[in-house]
């Protein structure tokens, strides 16, 4: 399999590729394996030659493509890549996975695994000079061990404060972005800003888990150090501070994803802001639904108190994949066209993975978002992503992630002190990881 | 003698006939259940795409699983829930059961109810818990309208509380077992000989004596019935509080049920802990089991 996989990228090296009018020699069928429907607007939108048959299918050429979309929750994705992967070589060939996608809080764990289930970026034939551009952060996540290029991303996620105007000219006089940042510079300000807020009516932030990746992304220590599970003091810090705001009454615990947490979207739901990277504002907030703030364009980005990033979708290519030249070539179009991603940002107010093509799309105004009231908030996004910081980073982030905020939830909500909180956490943690030590 | 030699002729047919039963019987529970115990000996998880074990280790699963005593607080959570759900569910069922097996009072539209009360059982639990979670989320329509009629200042979370997340949880099993349990029941009524409450009204007996000293009694064997298959099933509650709490039987795993914990150990694809869970698991409903099956009376007529 792997000397015919060779012989099809070297071919397709000696050869050439004319690029759009390829006919792709390989199989008949592409299975992608993700977990929501942003990857699949994204190729709908904007691959050429791409043609929606129905839900979960749709044709390039000759090629069927059959999406297999399995949702995050409770991990099912993962569980379902963990089954299909691992034997994917041996799989007929119209059912092997070609193209599947991975968040940074798990790359690792398919990029570093023991056996191999993504294909080198190299052997795809896609050269470093094509990926040149890139923000050097969305490689780091997705290499392994050796240095080998495992996955690449058309996004870049580092995420601004996202605030709603009415709020800021309701309860400060006004919606200027420098006077909305002096309001939420550092945390200690936050916390102020969230007791005049209240005066008001307005929650600052709809649960306290909306902080999370703000303080998670600024850790000085990972997850698991020497096997042991370890928790760094920004997160307590986090656990303090969240704490602080819930007994005040100025925020909530509701889980992310929730339909209470989704209210904030709405005028009604008197939320004065959120914390996410550019897909959340485009993909998240109801952009496309009447009445919505984002409808209205009535969001405004700020700094906010620290610099982070959330999330990120990064494209693999499955181990044993019988397409790997349309494999490379929508890695090719959809990461490295210049062309391709700046429509991907003028028509989903996405911030993509090309470092000149943002710094000069930054400078233009005809780049504004809609959702933000005509803001461009790109050149934000730019420093953002240079300071990206991924060095503690590891295999078992999502876990601890999903378990800290749940056993937290008990200690915000008042059903358990911090110490029992903390102990619940733990405990969950040693049956989610049963390798991990955990005193 | 020719008689008995025929039966035995038959008897030949009826072990043919049992062979599908036995088959599948030995394929999909016994295999199983003996491939678990085997298991609950050995280490054997996944950490990533890592494949650790399978190492044998002795008892150190069941040593681990009782070290840390949760299984006792997970136990206590089920029993709880599942007592919170089945006492009003017998309550109803017995009533309900007697007025429409009641000759005397002719319940009218007798059909249409049997089949709304047997309804909420259609509905698959997932779905219905997912509707009970929208109802009584922090911001739901329940609480919107509480709130609204000044009963409560502001929302009340429901899940965010023991009593109420258990109360929840055994309301949900209540509705969708209570229409199941009366149809049961309802059966046995019918099945009582009617000259028997004839003759009591005949005596002057009352409703209430004649439920309580005629059809109580007879009904017995029923009642061990549907008790033993509850405690059974409530021993295996999973479904709704997984989905009530999205798997983390908060507040404090007060509503984690013992099935839920053993997902728990299915994260990491630990067959070991797992299958020492379920080892233990099938040793407790076999004492309740028992314990239930004695404490209701003499065992000839249970039998």
């Amino acid at each position: 399999m792997n000397k015919k996989l060779m012989s099809i990228a070297l071919t397709a090296a000696a050869v050439g590729c004319v690029a759009g009018t390829t006919a792709f020699a390989d199989g008949n069928v592409l299975n992608i394996q993700c977990w929501n429907e942003e990857f699949k607007t994204r190729l709908t939108d904007h691959y050429p030659g791409y043609e929606e048959v129905d839900g979960t299918h749709g044709k390039i050429g000759d090629v069927d493509v059959v999406w297999t979309i399995t949702p995050s929750d409770d991990n099912a994705y993962q569980n379902h890549l963990d089954e299909v992967l691992p034997v994917n070589e041996e799989a007929a060939d119209d059912e092997k996975v070609d193209l599947f996608l991975i968040e940074a809080d798990y790359a690792k764990k398919y990029i570093n695994s023991e056996v191999e289930v993504t294909e080198k970026i190299a052997d795809l034939g896609i050269t470093d000079d094509e990926l040149a551009n890139q923000y050097q952060y969305t490689k780091d996540v997705v290499t392994d061990a050796e240095g080998n290029l495992r996955g690449v991303s058309w996004q870049g996620c580092p995420g601004v404060l996202i605030f709603n105007r009415e709020a800021a000219k309701e309860v400060f006089g006004t919606d200027d972005l420098d006077t909305v940042q002096e309001k939420v510079k550092d945390w200690d300000t936050f916390k102020a800003t969230a007791a005049e807020l209240k005066e008001a009516g307005y929650s600052i932030v709809s649960t306290v888990n909306d902080t999370y990746r703000v303080y998670s992304n600024n850790v000085t220590t990972p997850w698991v150090v020497d096997g042991k599970l370890n928790i760094d003091d920004n997160l307590m810090k986090w656990v303090d501070d969240s704490m602080e705001m819930v007994e005040a009454g100025e925020t909530n615990t509701f889980e992310l994803w929730s339909d209470d947490w989704a209210k904030g979207f709405f005028p009604d739901g008197k939320v004065f802001c959120y914390f996410g990277p550019a897909w959340l504002i485009n993909f998240s907030m109801h952009a496309d639904e009447e009445g919505s703030i984002a409808n209205l364009g009535g969001w405004g980005a700020v700094e906010g108190p620290q610099g982070f990033y959330w999330g990120g979708t990064w494209i693999a290519a499955a181990k044993g994949t019988d397409n790997p030249e349309l494999v490379a070539d929508i890695i090719r179009k959809l990461t490295t066209d210049e062309g391709i991603m700046t429509d991907i940002v003028k028509a989903d107010s996405d911030f993509v993975n090309n470092k000149p093509a943002m710094e000069a799309a930054a400078e233009d105004d005809s780049f504004a978002f809609a959702v933000l009231g005509g803001q461009n908030p790109l050149a934000m996004f730019c420093a953002g992503a240079e300071k990206i910081d991924l060095s503690n980073m590891g295999d078992y982030d999502q876990g601890c992630t999903e378990e800290f905020q749940n056993a937290m939830k008990n200690y915000f909500d008042g059903n358990a002190s911090k110490e029992e909180a903390i102990e619940l956490f733990k405990t969950a943690i040693s049956e989610k990881y049963p390798d991990l030590v955990v005193e | 003698m020719r008689n008995k030699h025929k039966a035995v002729s038959y008897n030949k047919w009826g072990y043919i006939f049992l062979i599908p039963f036995v088959t599948v019987y030995i394929v999909f529970q016994m295999i199983p259940l003996f491939t678990t115990i085997y298991n609950s000996f050995f280490e054997n998880y996944m950490s990533g795409l890592k494949q650790i074990g399978p190492n044998f280790v002795g008892l150190a699963n069941y040593k681990a699983l009782f070290a840390s005593g949760d299984i006792w607080k997970y136990l206590r959570n089920t029993m709880i829930m599942w007592i919170m759900g089945f006492v009003p569910q017998i309550f109803f069922s017995l009533l309900l059961g007697a007025w429409f097996s009641d000759s005397m009072l002719r319940v009218k539209g007798q059909r249409f109810f049997k089949t709304v009360i047997y309804l909420p059982n259609l509905i698959m639990a997932s779905a219905f818990s997912m509707l009970f979670f929208a109802l009584f989320s922090d911001g739901g329509p329940i609480n919107t309208i509480l709130v609204s009629l000044g009963i409560f200042k502001e929302p009340y979370k429901f899940f965010s509380h023991v009593w109420s997340a258990r109360s929840l949880v055994a309301f949900m099993n209540f509705l969708m077992w209570f229409g199941n349990t009366t149809i049961l029941l309802m059966a046995g009524m019918l099945g009582i000989d009617s000259s028997l409450f004839e003759a009591a009204n005949v005596d002057g007996a009352t409703s209430t004596q004649i439920f309580f000293k005629i059809t109580l009694p007879l009904l017995r064997p029923i009642l061990v019935y549907v008790l033993i298959t509850s405690l059974i099933g409530g021993l295996q509650m999973f479904d709704v509080p997984q989905i009530l709490t999205n798997g983390t039987g908060d507040p404090m795993r007060n509503t984690m049920t013992l099935i839920m914990y053993l997902n728990k150990h299915l994260f990491s694809k630990n067959y070991g802990m797992a299958g020492a869970l379920s080892v233990v698991l099938f040793i407790i409903t076999g004492i309740l089991s028992i314990i239930v099956f004695r404490a209701t009376g003499d065992r000839q007529k249970a039998r």
